[in-house]
């Protein structure tokens, strides 16, 4: 196939320039590196800081995948893989041990990840402290310094409105004992897999900024001794694979007050029903069967 | 006894307008010490450059630390004089909007030099946060509430609240009362007079309302075009006044 772009549409001298950015971020993790943010054939909020992360760290042998949500059937999820489809002339793949690039917005795979993976978030607000205090040269200082007391401040403004931390995504944990730092929207639900195999890279396209966490980084969520960190899900099981450890999405069925609780990640809970779970409303699996 | 703040020869000067020039002056523990002087008179930019929101060009300011005795703050490093901002000293500002988080709830607002220094058990803190607000006498059911809900007079007793809950030894007041009606301003003066005695706080108070300075202060230094003219015991300074300038200041006070 003849190439209309450059290999992952990028140029060589911006990848150069943004995978330095990322190994400035895995060096220092948690800290988010700023980078010269190109404009991408997509909108600010569509996951450009992904995409220029991906496209700078993908090679020909590469199989990505692509999910937003959790889910490898949305538009944000079709139109990034399609671009890198026609761009890189990647391999892409909806199973999540088949990739070795996984894009995602807003949620981690719930099967485990592997050292030879790597997860790239798109993050629309890098810094957890800006809806605390919009100056940047004082978020950087607060950083540099390490005054983090503010981030607790959201916390108990949470406790003492809702009598429960009631901050449910983009919960925001520390990295080794050092930087906060916003993991993007996951649910905080999560965090706790922050702590993985694979690399993980963040990128933010709009507010230029890299940051990353290799392997088997500490990450810890903030709390309050008497108000401890909880990972919350739907007190529900897959309506449709029966799995009641994945993380749910709620979906409305009619005006008559009908709902179901589906696994929020599309790979996970088609491969369980393959193996022959079923859920409530669930029917036995048929391949192709959409 | 040893001074816990000194001042040597401070000077601050923006091109060639001096902000304010070779002050000097020893503050010791428990003492409150008043500046007064008219607008322009450089009160503002000397007590900036002290509380370390503005670097002078000259001379030093020394403070008693707890660990390592006295240290130049101005040479300190930026991290150390940061801590110290929130732990052994406090700023109150003339503006409470400027001192407080007008987002965050009072306890949030009380709680966060708590939260700053390392406190992580919620159920102290907001412990802590109501028995300041008792303290400067906000009543504990407002503590949920925003600032913005508050009166000028309670904003500024919020912010008092925020400062001394970490118990610092050196307060650095700009214009506490500024914008307050005279009864919100004689309540207030009442509390900080109480507070102070009873904390043995040490404080510096810039104001241009003698009677201010006639409640809280031990001493008083008189400004004028950047330069300290007098200094001395406050009711020395205002019912016998040497300097032609603090003259003119004590005749100038309208008498009701």
């Amino acid at each position: 196939m003849t190439q209309d772009y450059n290999f992952a549409y990028l140029d060589e001298q911006t990848k150069r320039m943004i995978r330095r950015a990322i190994l400035k971020g895995l060096a220092v993790p948690g800290y988010q590196v700023p980078f010269a943010s190109r404009e991408m054939p997509m909108p600010y909020g569509w996951g450009t800081g992904g995409v220029q992360v991906s496209a700078s760290i993908l090679t020909p042998e590469d199989t990505m995948k692509v999910i937003d949500q959790g889910a490898d059937d949305t538009t944000n999820a079709v139109s990034i893989r399609k671009f890198f489809e026609k761009t890189a002339g990647v391999a892409t793949s909806e199973e999540t041990s088949k990739a070795d690039v996984i894009q995602t917005r807003h949620r981690i795979p719930e099967q485990d990840l592997r050292e030879d993976q790597i997860l790239v978030y798109q993050v629309p607000i890098p810094e957890p402290l800006r809806f605390l205090e919009p100056r940047e040269t004082e978020t950087r200082k607060m950083h540099a310094l390490e005054e983090y007391g503010l981030m607790h401040v959201k916390l108990y403004e949470d406790i003492s409105k809702n009598g429960a931390i009631s901050t449910s995504y983009a919960y925001p944990v520390k990295v080794e004992g050092r930087y906060v730092m916003d993991p993007s929207p996951i649910p905080k639900f999560d965090n706790p897999k922050l702590e993985m195999a694979a690399v993980q890279l963040f990128g933010a396209g709009r507010e230029q900024r890299i940051y990353a966490l290799p392997p088997y980084t500490r990450v810890v969520s903030l709390d309050f001794e008497d108000y401890p960190f909880e990972p919350s899900k739907a007190d529900h099981a897959c309506d449709l694979c029966g799995s009641d450890t994945s993380y749910l999405d709620e979906v409305i069925m009619d005006d008559a007050g009908g709902r179901m609780f589906v696994c929020s990640d599309t790979d996970f809970c088609r491969s369980r029903r393959a193996a022959g779970h079923v859920g409530a409303q669930g029917v036995p699996f048929e391949e192709d069967a959409a | 006894m040893t001074p816990l703040f000194q001042v040597k020869d401070l000077s601050k000067f923006y091109g060639n307008r001096i902000g304010c020039k070779d002050v000097s002056f020893d503050l010791y523990p428990g003492e409150v010490m008043g500046i007064v002087g008219e607008s322009g008179s450089g009160k503002s930019t000397l007590l900036n450059c002290l509380a370390g929101h503005l670097p002078p060009d000259r001379g030093e300011v020394l403070f008693d630390t707890r660990t390592d005795g006295m240290r130049d703050t101005i040479q300190m490093s930026e991290p150390e004089r940061r801590m110290l901002g929130r732990t052994d000293w406090a700023f109150v500002h003339q503006h409470a909007r400027d001192g407080l988080r007008m987002g965050v709830s009072a306890g949030g607002n009380v709680g966060e030099r708590l939260m700053a220094v390392g406190a992580r058990h919620y159920g102290d803190i907001r412990e802590q946060a109501i028995d300041w607000l008792g303290r400067v006498e906000i009543n504990a059911d407002r503590v949920d509430d925003r600032p913005s809900a508050f009166s000028g007079g309670m904003q500024q007793r919020l912010q008092i609240a925020r400062n001394l809950v970490t118990g610092p030894r050196l307060v650095f007041m700009d214009e506490p009362t500024g914008g307050l009606d005279v009864s919100v301003q004689a309540r207030l003066l009442d509390l900080l007079r109480g507070l102070v005695r009873e904390m043995g706080l040490s404080a510096i108070i810039v104001t241009h309302d003698l009677a201010v300075v006639r409640l809280l202060a031990d001493r008083l230094m008189v400004m004028k075009d950047g330069h300290a003219v007098e200094t001395g015991l406050t009711d020395q300074v205002l019912d016998d006044p040497q300097h032609g300038y603090t003259q003119l200041l004590v005749s100038s006070v309208l008498q009701v």
